[in-house]
């Protein structure tokens, strides 16, 4: 094997491992669209602000870094069900575009507050994972560890969805919301669910993401644009394209990256979902209706 | 069973249904007959929860519906097959199913009660891991009445089930309905299929542009001259 092709291999390993942490990512905003119709444009910054929450209670509190974790997961679940109780419900009989503004505003209003609470300093939780080294290759323990545990709650999350009565209920509402009171549904109830479960998973990607990544105020825009690009290469709401969408993207980056930088795999990366949209407007994995 | 007394209901600034009175008794099969655009679907709505009344009075069994969260009411023993079916298309036939028996009284029972669906259509046991959508208009009808079982109701709201199903299909469909009848449930049954409807049904309602117009027996509905006039053509 040619020094070139372990790069290559390696690349492509690290593709993967990002591609795991981005499928997570866009599968809590895919849930959301999909259950509720509503676009979370806010939803890296809930990102955000779990990082942060990781930050103070790992670095400056000393927690355990499990107990971070879990923590961390839970209070982002709250905020996304604040968020649904407080900005979207209110706004479900409004037109879409409205509904796209309020989480916008939500957006800026989170950016700016984190600014004042927390300064624009880029914080970490100042923790070393080592890099493994294997035939040659090297692989961050930190990818690994959130490739696997991003695979974990995408497996809890599937069986969540085939295998329980809220999960059916969950799929159910994504195809036919006005019939589900005839199957006795609230419907309010599985969108304060699913905006529970859509938060948690933020708050997941924040635990994953902050041992690889600076936190700062504006860290939801490096995440944010991709995640949003995944899903709608996916077909927003559909959660299988979005699993698959996040694999293409990552290889995309990681591949793309090797040849020149890793700034250019990003822009093959944006490049290729425009070029898609022109090929396949509703998505890598559109169903035929 | 079901008392409907001066039913108002409409969509928006649009009434559809005007002083509507309606009842229903235990194990009678009664059928709501008239034109497109009559308010037949809008009645199954009120009854059902999806449609609020303005107005009037709702009873099921001593529980006034309308006062009820339409999530409920299925928990009164009130299931609805709507118009045009409206399975999960990208569901399987089992998960549609499971659906149907989402309510918690209804969960301890979904083993017993799936049997009771498979017996009754042989054809959705061999479909059950198939997606919904993909199934005929009859076999989906099927599925679609089976999920409407699934919640063990007392009456069952039938929503124009013959429409856009070949002519064979719709013998077996009103078949269909006296083998439920049969099992003792109640049925109230909205239909355009005028002749067939009466030969299933006790009672029917004319309604025309969302008034009763005519009531009576199921049999004197077919032999009178101005309903044979206006929906049989002979």
């Amino acid at each position: 094997m040619g020094i070139f092709d372990i790069f290559l291999l390696e690349a492509v390993i690290n593709g993967l491992l990002l591609g795991g942490v981005l499928a997570l990512l866009s599968l809590g905003l895919n849930l959301v669209f999909g259950v509720i119709d509503v676009v979370w444009i806010c939803y890296a910054e809930l990102i955000m602000l779990g990082m942060y929450g990781m930050y103070f209670l790992y670095t400056v509190y000393h927690a355990p870094i499990v107990v971070a974790g879990a923590v961390c997961i839970v209070c982002v679940g709250i905020l996304g069900l604040a968020l649904h109780a407080l900005v979207i419900a209110p706004l479900l009989g409004a037109a879409p575009i409205n509904q796209l503004l309020a989480t916008g505003g939500v957006l800026f209003f989170l950016q700016s507050a984190a600014t004042v609470l927390f300064g624009i300093e880029f914080k970490n939780l100042g923790l070393r994972l080592p890099v493994l080294k294997v035939a040659g290759m090297f692989v961050s323990y930190s990818r690994l560890l959130a490739f696997g545990a991003a695979l974990i709650a995408m497996v809890l999350v599937y069986l969540l969805l085939t295998r329980t009565y809220t999960g059916a209920a969950i799929r159910a509402i994504a195809q036919d919301r006005q019939i589900m009171p005839l199957m006795g549904v609230d419907t309010r109830r599985i969108y304060l669910i699913t905006s529970g479960l859509g938060g948690a998973l933020a708050g997941l990607a924040a635990c994953l993401l902050v041992l690889q990544y600076d936190v700062h105020p504006f860290v939801g825009l490096t995440f944010g644009p991709i995640t949003f690009l995944i899903c709608v290469l996916g077909s927003l709401g559909n959660f299988g394209g979005g699993f698959v969408a996040a694999f293409v993207f990552a290889e995309i980056i990681s591949v793309g990256g090797l040849y020149l930088d890793l700034e250019w795999g990003y822009v093959f990366a944006f490049a290729f979902f425009i070029v898609m949209m022109f090929v396949r407007p509703e998505g890598l994995m559109a169903r035929r209706s | 069973m079901l008392e409907l007394k001066a039913v108002r209901a409409g969509y928006g600034t649009f009434q559809a249904l005007f002083d509507v009175s309606l009842e229903v008794h235990r194990g009678e099969a009664v059928g709501v007959i008239g034109p497109n655009g009559a308010g037949k679907t809008t009645l199954m709505r009120v009854v059902s929860g999806l449609i609020r009344p303005t107005d009037g009075t709702l009873v099921m069994e001593g529980v006034d519906l309308a006062a009820t969260p339409a999530h409920r009411i299925v928990e009164l023993g009130v299931a609805h097959v709507p118009e045009s079916r409206r399975l999960f298309p990208r569901m399987t036939v089992e998960d549609n199913l499971r659906m149907g028996g989402f309510v918690p009284a209804a969960r301890p029972k979904f083993r017993r009660q799936l049997e009771v669906v498979y017996e009754l259509f042989p054809r959705m046991r061999e479909r059950r891991h198939q997606l919904a959508g993909s199934m005929s208009g009859g076999e989906q009808q099927m599925c679609a009445i089976g999920r409407a079982l699934m919640s063990e109701p007392k009456l069952l709201l039938l929503d124009e089930p013959s429409a856009g199903l070949a002519p064979v299909l719709v013998e077996q469909v009103f078949e269909l309905v006296n083998r439920i009848r049969a099992s003792g449930l109640t049925v109230l049954i909205v239909e355009q299929n005028v002749q067939q409807v009466l030969r299933v049904v006790d009672r029917a309602y004319l309604l025309k542009t969302g008034r009763i117009h005519t009531a009576g027996r199921a049999a004197e509905l077919l032999a009178s001259d101005s309903i044979r006039e206006a929906y049989l053509g002979v």
